[in-house]
Order: C-alpha cells, then sequence, then structure tokens
C-alpha cells in the first residue's frame, strides 16, 4: 500500500508533449565543439545579421567561443564600432514590417524558444513556391514571411507530393527534390547549418557550459556534505528507541 | 573569551528573556514525536525553499525591471550580463516549482496520517491559506518576464474573474488597471509579487508554527503524544525537536539541495515544465499562441476549467468548479468522521478513496498540460467529444466525491485498533 502510493506520488508527469506537424532531424550539435560555434557565429553575421539582430548578446562575450576581442573586431564586428556593443541588426523593425510582412525576429534566445531540433529541419526544408511573395515556403514553418537567404549555399529545392498505401489508407508525404545546385553539397550544407544552429544554442544561454561544470562541482560538495550531515544523525539518534 | 561571551549573553539574557524563552519553547523544549518518518521533511523544506525564494527573489530585484518595455530584456540581461545572475535567476525558477512539489507532498502526508484533525483544525486552515497564497504569488511572479506565456496565462486567469455575474468585467478591469494585461499590470503584479503577498505568506507562516506548537505535532500512528508524560510534564513518546529534529532535517536537506540542484544546473527548464519555450518570445499582444498551458503546479485546476461545459454561454461554471476545488480544502477537518486519524489503522474505504483522488489529481495535471484534442475525439455515438475532455470531467467528478462522500465512507470504514505508543 505505502509504495504504491509512493509509486503514485513520484509518477514522473513524463508524457512530453509532442507538437503536430513535420518531423524534425536531430540536430546533431556539440556545445564544445569551438570550431563549429565559430563557424557558426560567421555564418551568423555574414548571412543571418542582416535581418536579425541577437540584441541581448555583446560582441566581446564571444570570447567564450575561444576568440581573442581583436579577432572578433576583425572579423565578426560588422554593424557596430566597440566590441562591447550588443549584436544589434541595422535594419529598423518598422522597414522591415513594411518588406516581409512581419518584423524579423531577435535570435537571442530563438533556440530556447523552438528548440535547436527545429532550427535545423527549418533550415534545410525551403523550398521554392511561386504562390508567396518571396517565392520561398518552408515544410517546418508553412507560409513562412522569411526567403531562403542561404539558398546560395544549398541550391533550390522542388515540393512533391508522394502517395503511398498505408493500412488502406492513403497517406501523402513531401519530400523535396533538387531544383539547382548549390555552392555546398548537402553534406556540407547540413553540416553549416549544424554550425549555425550550435552557434544560436550557445547564444541562447551562453552560460549554459559553466552551468553544466558548477553544477557538477556543487553535486559533489553535497555529496561531502550528505555523508557528515548523516552521520551526525546517526550519532545523535542512536540513543532514541 | 569563552566566559566574556557568556557575560555577554548573560547581560543580554536579562534584558530580554524572551529570546532564551522561545528558543526553547520552539525548539530544545519542543517535544515531537519520535516516529516521524520520510514525509516529515516537507514541512521544514518548505521552510527552506520560503527562505531561498525570499534571498534569489531580493537579488533579481536588484536587476530587473517591471516595464512592459524592458522586463523580458532586463531578465536575459541578468542571464548573460550580470555575474552570477543566471544562478539567482535558475535557483528562483527552479525554486518555484520546488515550492509546489514540497507543499503538495507536506498536504498529501496531512492526508495519510490525518494532521487535518482535531485538535489540529486550525494549523490546516493555516496551512490552505498559505497554499492560496503561494498561487497568488506564483500566478504574479509568472508575469514578470513578460514572455508569451507570462502574458496570455495572465490573460487567462484575468479573464476568469471576468467572468463572474454582474461584477465581472469590471473586476478584471480593475485587476489589470488596463483593458488588456499591459505596463500597469505588469507594474502592480511586481509590487503584489515582491512585497504584498510575501509579508501575508511569512505572517501565515508564523501563525502556522505557533498553533502546531501549541498542540503538538501528529505523528504516522496519528495517536497524542501528551496523552502520555513523565513526571516533569514531558510526553514519553516525544523527544526534542533541537537536536534531534535539526539534524535529522539536515540530511533531509542536503538530499532536497542535491535534487535541486540537479534540477537547476543540467535542466533548469525541465522538459519544459519549470520554464516553457514559448516563454522565451517576449509577450506580444497582437498573436495568441495556439496552445496556453500554465505550469505543471496549477494544470489540475486549469483541468477542471476546461472541463466544465459553458452556461449560457457563460465560461463562469467552469470558473466555480475551479474555485471550489481549491476551497473544499478548508472543509476536510469537518468532513472526515473516522475514529482513527492515520491510515495505518483505517480501513479499505479510504485507502481506495484517496489512491482514486491522488490518481485523479495526476491525470487532471497531465491534461491540463497538453491541448483538449490530444486523444482525438469518440466516434459519432458520443457526439463525437474529445476523449480528453471526458476524462477531465470524471477526474473531476473522482476528486469532488474524495470531499464529498468522505463524511460516509469515512465514518462505516473498518478501522484497526491504535496502538498505546508510537510505533517506530
Amino acid at each position: 500500500m505505502k509504495k504504491l502510493l509512493i509509486a503514485l506520488l513520484f509518477a514522473p508527469l513524463a508524457c512530453w508533449a509532442s507538437e503536430q506537424g513535420y518531423r524534425l532531424d536531430r540536430a546533431p550539435i556539440d556545445p564544445h565543439d569551438l570550431v563549429s560555434l565559430q563557424a557558426g557565429a560567421r555564418t551568423f553575421v555574414n548571412y543571418c545579421m542582416g535581418c536579425h539582430g541577437a540584441q541581448f548578446m555583446r560582441y566581446n562575450r564571444l570570447t567564450d567561443l575561444g576568440l581573442t576581442e581583436l579577432q572578433i573586431k576583425d572579423n565578426l564586428l560588422f554593424t557596430a564600432d566597440k566590441v562591447g556593443a550588443t549584436m544589434k541588426v541595422a535594419m529598423s523593425a518598422k522597414e522591415s514590417k513594411g518588406w516581409f510582412g512581419v518584423a524579423p525576429p531577435d535570435l537571442s534566445v530563438i533556440a530556447r524558444a523552438r528548440g535547436a531540433d527545429w532550427l535545423y529541419t527549418y533550415l534545410r526544408t525551403f523550398y521554392r513556391d511561386p504562390k508567396t511573395t518571396t517565392g520561398w515556403n518552408n515544410l517546418v514553418f508553412p507560409n513562412v514571411g522569411m526567403p531562403h537567404v542561404l539558398w546560395t549555399l544549398q541550391g533550390e529545392k522542388a515540393l512533391k507530393e508522394v502517395k503511398r498505401e498505408e493500412g488502406g489508407r492513403e497517406v501523402v508525404e513531401y519530400e523535396l527534390t533538387e531544383l539547382s545546385k548549390g555552392s555546398q553539397n548537402t553534406v556540407q550544407y547540413d553540416t553549416t547549418v549544424r554550425d549555425l544552429v550550435n552557434f544560436l544554442v550557445y547564444v541562447g544561454e551562453p552560460a549554459a557550459t559553466s552551468r553544466v561544470r558548477i553544477g557538477i562541482v556543487v553535486l559533489f560538495v553535497l555529496g561531502i556534505l550528505f555523508v557528515l550531515a548523516y552521520a551526525l544523525k546517526k550519532e545523535y539518534w542512536k540513543d532514541v528507541k | 573569551m569563552a566566559s566574556r561571551l557568556m557575560a555577554l549573553w548573560q547581560w543580554f539574557d536579562a534584558r530580554m528573556p524572551s529570546v532564551a524563552q522561545e528558543y526553547r519553547k520552539h525548539l530544545t523544549e519542543y517535544y515531537a514525536p519520535k516516529n516521524f518518518n520520510f514525509w516529515y521533511f516537507f514541512g521544514s523544506l518548505a521552510m527552506l525553499v520560503l527562505v531561498i525564494q525570499i534571498v534569489s527573489g531580493i537579488f533579481l530585484t536588484m536587476n530587473y525591471k517591471p516595464d512592459a518595455a524592458l522586463a523580458f530584456g532586463s531578465v536575459e540581461y541578468i542571464m548573460r550580463d550580470v555575474p552570477g545572475g543566471w544562478i539567482i535567476r535558475y535557483i528562483h525558477s527552479t525554486g518555484a516549482s520546488a515550492f509546489f512539489v514540497v507543499v503538495y507532498l507536506h498536504m498529501f502526508r496531512a492526508l495519510l496520517y490525518g494532521s487535518y484533525r482535531q485538535p489540529r483544525e486550525l494549523i490546516w486552515i493555516f496551512g490552505v491559506l498559505i497554499y492560496l497564497c503561494l498561487m497568488a504569488e506564483a500566478f504574479m511572479g509568472y508575469l514578470l518576464p513578460w514572455g508569451q506565456m507570462s502574458y496570455w496565462g495572465a490573460q487567462v486567469i484575468v479573464n476568469l474573474f471576468g467572468t463572474i455575474p454582474f461584477i465581472g468585467p469590471d473586476l478584471a478591469l480593475w485587476i489589470r488597471g488596463d483593458y488588456v494585461i499591459a505596463d500597469a499590470t505588469l507594474n502592480r503584479f511586481f509590487a503584489f509579487h515582491v512585497i504584498a503577498v510575501p509579508l501575508v505568506l511569512l505572517g501565515l507562516v508564523v501563525v502556522h508554527l505557533l498553533a502546531l506548537h501549541d498542540v503538538g505535532s501528529n505523528n504516522p500512528d496519528g495517536i497524542e503524544i501528551k496523552k502520555k508524560k513523565d513526571a516533569s510534564g514531558k510526553p514519553l513518546d516525544g523527544i526534542p525537536f533541537h537536536p534531534y529534529y535539526t539534524v535529522k532535517d539536515i540530511v533531509g536537506v542536503v538530499v532536497f539541495l542535491a535534487i535541486f540542484a540537479i534540477v537547476m544546473f543540467f535542466m533548469p527548464e525541465m522538459g519544459g515544465y519549470f520554464l516553457e519555450a514559448n516563454n522565451f518570445i517576449p509577450a506580444n499582444q497582437l498573436q495568441t499562441p495556439a496552445h496556453i498551458a500554465p505550469l505543471w503546479y496549477f494544470t489540475p485546476y486549469y483541468s477542471m476549467l476546461r472541463a466544465v461545459p459553458p452556461l449560457f454561454n457563460s465560461q463562469f461554471p467552469g470558473v466555480l468548479v475551479m474555485g471550489l476545488a481549491v476551497l473544499i480544502l478548508f472543509g476536510l477537518p469537518w468532513l472526515d468522521r473516522s475514529p482513527v486519524k492515520s491510515i495505518r489503522y483505517r480501513g479499505a474505504y479510504y485507502k481506495i478513496a484517496l489512491v482514486v483522488f491522488v490518481i485523479s489529481f495526476m491525470v487532471l495535471a497531465y491534461l491540463g498540460t497538453v491541448p483538449t484534442n490530444v486523444w482525438g475525439q469518440f466516434g459519432e455515438w458520443l457526439g463525437g467529444v474529445e476523449r480528453a475532455t471526458v476524462v477531465a470531467r470524471i477526474g473531476t467528478i473522482l476528486y469532488f466525491l474524495f470531499f464529498l462522500l468522505m463524511p460516509w465512507y469515512s465514518r462505516i470504514d473498518k478501522t484497526k485498533p491504535v496502538p498505546e505508543w508510537v510505533t517506530m
């Protein structure tokens, strides 16, 4: 009885809410891979920062990625003069709203809002669609306002409907076929996106790696404290009968 | 040195003897039953979390800006630019959920061992008031990061007040200070969250403890240790709270802090249950999220709200049911008619009722986190209603039956004889 109650009480609310829609690919990111993070930072400032900022992130914080302030200044600093400035976008929200219909969101915490897998899949599933104003559409984010900014790297894709029978019912699946080649092949492009997503996850929570490191130390200290506290309790309680 | 300190203490004690008196009354000469088990850790842990929340909260207010234009950014500023800011913020966000975990377990202990029964009705009532305060505190605190879930969660909850007949719309307007959740709302919620509610909470904790120390603690056997005293008036089954339970509670505190640290350092979002993904999108009053879910500790009541069908186009019946679900807790000491307190000596009826109640509460909690169409719909023969809504309705009814049928099932339940002395 007692065990049953305890089991019930601790039965974790383990059913993760799943979102419907396009099946997401797992993003193979690694927060300790500094080369990947630096490549992601380069892609971010070269391609994304035309429209999107990361207004809560400071350039000089990128020293976390193994760069010196001089390297940051020479290679990444396009929209600000001071290395201590935040990664704001040069375009005003009002103008961009006129151009795209929506103001491009700030990307400081986008990885925490969307998740790495979502971003990784989203950036790889753009296709040509003459029905939209930008000429681009996306499998993960239908009718997205953003055109495919990385298309010179990935090339152009087209949407193809695939119908097949499954258990007597007709299932429609979508896949992308190649219209034109980009400057990178599929493996290279996936790596580019992986690095970019890796960087966005870092930007979402720059303290994440030190968080884990400090956490291990804290648990170690608590472990020692537990031994002492338990011994103290035993000592006091030995005469309680 | 020691004698100097002693002299200083004697000087102090001669002028303010009440410090030593209270110390004895509440610690060294407060006799607690010697058979406290696992479930008795959560009272002191709740106090610990209260202190953690107050201290981390004070540090957060030093950098947080209660302004609709700045709030979201100031939280990110704390997370990035304030030295140690992310630690303080995660302590506070993890602490909020930890508070409810601990308080729910503490309340469950009362259900197990009848701790709300005569003569401890007032302790229970103060406890339920603490729970109510905690809900208000958590709700208003959740608006402060000014993310999408903060904003729309507050919108939904404040609109609930708007469904009250006659006064509703004016009441909701009065609470918000604007026609929608806006800067005025954020500012006043900040004031309530950082000072008004915590003051009430602290006062209630004090009376909760005073009431407890007047009548003494219950125990897993549900018997009164004060019935058997020695010549000097000490309960024979009691031991002084200090040092015995202070050293025992330290062990509980260390284990609790370890679990707390695992969450805050390795999974501060707890899979979206402690920090929701949508709350990393700044509040936008023109864009309603597809799925608005409160944090996990409110979801049982949120499920009830959604389960009750509207009447005359008004959601008020759901709001009423949700309110009654919390208020009915106050009646518990008078609904329970069992001759024994502890589940150890109760019969099958209460045990079954409690298991059904806990399952209902958990199912409702789960359903509150997901959209109502999560399990699809019944066929045409049931009018195509959503399966999850039907389950939530059954859960809501079972939740209430636990209380409403208690006067009968607790009285006719077959009980076992209660021992003379506490069992270790």
